[in-house]
């Protein structure tokens, strides 16, 4: 092999090393919306394992402790403006669905405790709460923003998601008929 | 002994009061400034000191006020880290594996430097190689006036 063919070679490798680092770079930086086409297809699948801290201490909690349970799980953080006016809304429908075997379950992300436990006595919170402090787990939910609200039904999988903040109408629509569903 | 005790005294509060400034210089310990630029706003994947999201405006919220408690620089980091996870720092910690990435930057400079000096001495010595080389075959192949003229009766012969 001649040393011009040798070079234009490796020249090639060279750029198709640095074509497929620019490709990954690119596609990995995509929201995974799995979740989302598998709605869209009809399609219920299980949630992904979540276990975190909880917000103020007081051990840890996962999704597992929820089953049998309708879970209208919900990424916020203190510093997002619509969160607040959302907090109101998952408030009253925690305190709708908590005697009918449904809970909200509130993920706070890439905050500061204070702030959150700040947040937490000024609406008057009272469904549990999971600290995500680096954001490790949205990935997983298609999480790119805040507010978001995943809801599951009584066998764990994921049957509504809501990609901003949720309103009396959405989960009138999704939660009571899950209500009704058999664990 | 009143006189002494008296003494003892004065000397104790002029000390404290000499010692208060001086321990009011060191605070703050830090800036806004010179924190920014070493961690990350974790939302917006940038350096906090480039970020304008409202997650920045809290952590700047939050350094500020650990400045105000007088804390170092490293301790907000630290704070930081406790509050965001360890990816909200710029730069990764100088412990256990994440020396690796102060040491590897470091090795590999050294590393290029010698490849360099290396090719460098390489080259010279080949270029005094082939000067040498050029001389010596100067030498053996300089061609002596009875061979010239050898040569100039055979061109001649020819051209007739």
């Amino acid at each position: 092999m001649s040393r011009r063919v040798a070079g234009a070679l490796a020249l090639s490798a060279l750029l198709a090393m640095l074509i497929a680092v620019l490709a990954y770079g690119v596609t990995s930086r995509q929201p995974d919306r799995a979740i989302d086409e598998a709605l869209a297809a009809g399609g219920r699948q299980p949630a992904p394992l979540l276990a975190l801290p909880r917000l103020g201490g007081g051990g840890s909690g996962s999704l597992s402790d929820y089953r049998g349970e309708v879970v209208v799980l919900n990424y916020w953080a203190s510093w997002c403006d619509p969160c607040r006016e959302e907090s109101r809304v998952q408030q009253r429908w925690h305190r709708r669905i908590a005697r009918r075997g449904g809970t909200v379950l509130g993920v706070d992300a890439l905050d500061v405790t204070p702030d959150a436990e700040a947040f937490i006595h000024q609406y008057g919170l009272t469904y549990p709460i999971l600290r995500d402090r680096d954001g490790g787990t949205q990935a997983k939910f298609g999480v790119v923003g805040y507010p978001e609200t995943i809801v599951l039904d009584r066998r764990g999988r994921i049957a509504a998601v809501r990609r901003g903040p949720v309103d009396d109408e959405f989960l009138r629509r999704t939660v009571p008929p899950l209500l009704q569903e058999p664990a | 002994v009143r006189r002494l005790l008296a003494t003892w005294l004065a000397t104790t509060i002029i000390a404290a009061l000499a010692a208060a400034p001086a321990a009011g210089a060191s605070c703050p310990k830090t800036t806004l400034a010179d924190i920014e630029d070493e961690v990350m706003c974790p939302v917006c994947g940038v350096p906090l000191g480039l970020a304008e999201a409202p997650q920045a405006e809290r952590e700047r919220a939050f350094i500020r006020s650990l400045i105000a408690r007088c804390r170092s620089k490293q301790e907000i980091k630290r704070a930081l880290a406790a509050q965001y996870g360890p990816k909200v720092l710029a730069l990764p910690e100088d412990r256990g594996f994440n020396v690796a990435a102060y040491l590897v930057p470091v090795l590999a400079i050294l590393a290029a430097s010698l490849g360099i000096a290396l090719g460098m001495v390489t080259w010279q010595r080949g270029r005094r190689r082939s000067r040498s080389t050029h001389q010596m075959l100067g030498h053996t192949h300089a061609f002596d006036p009875a061979e010239l003229a050898r040569l100039d009766a055979e061109l001649e012969s020819h051209e007739r």
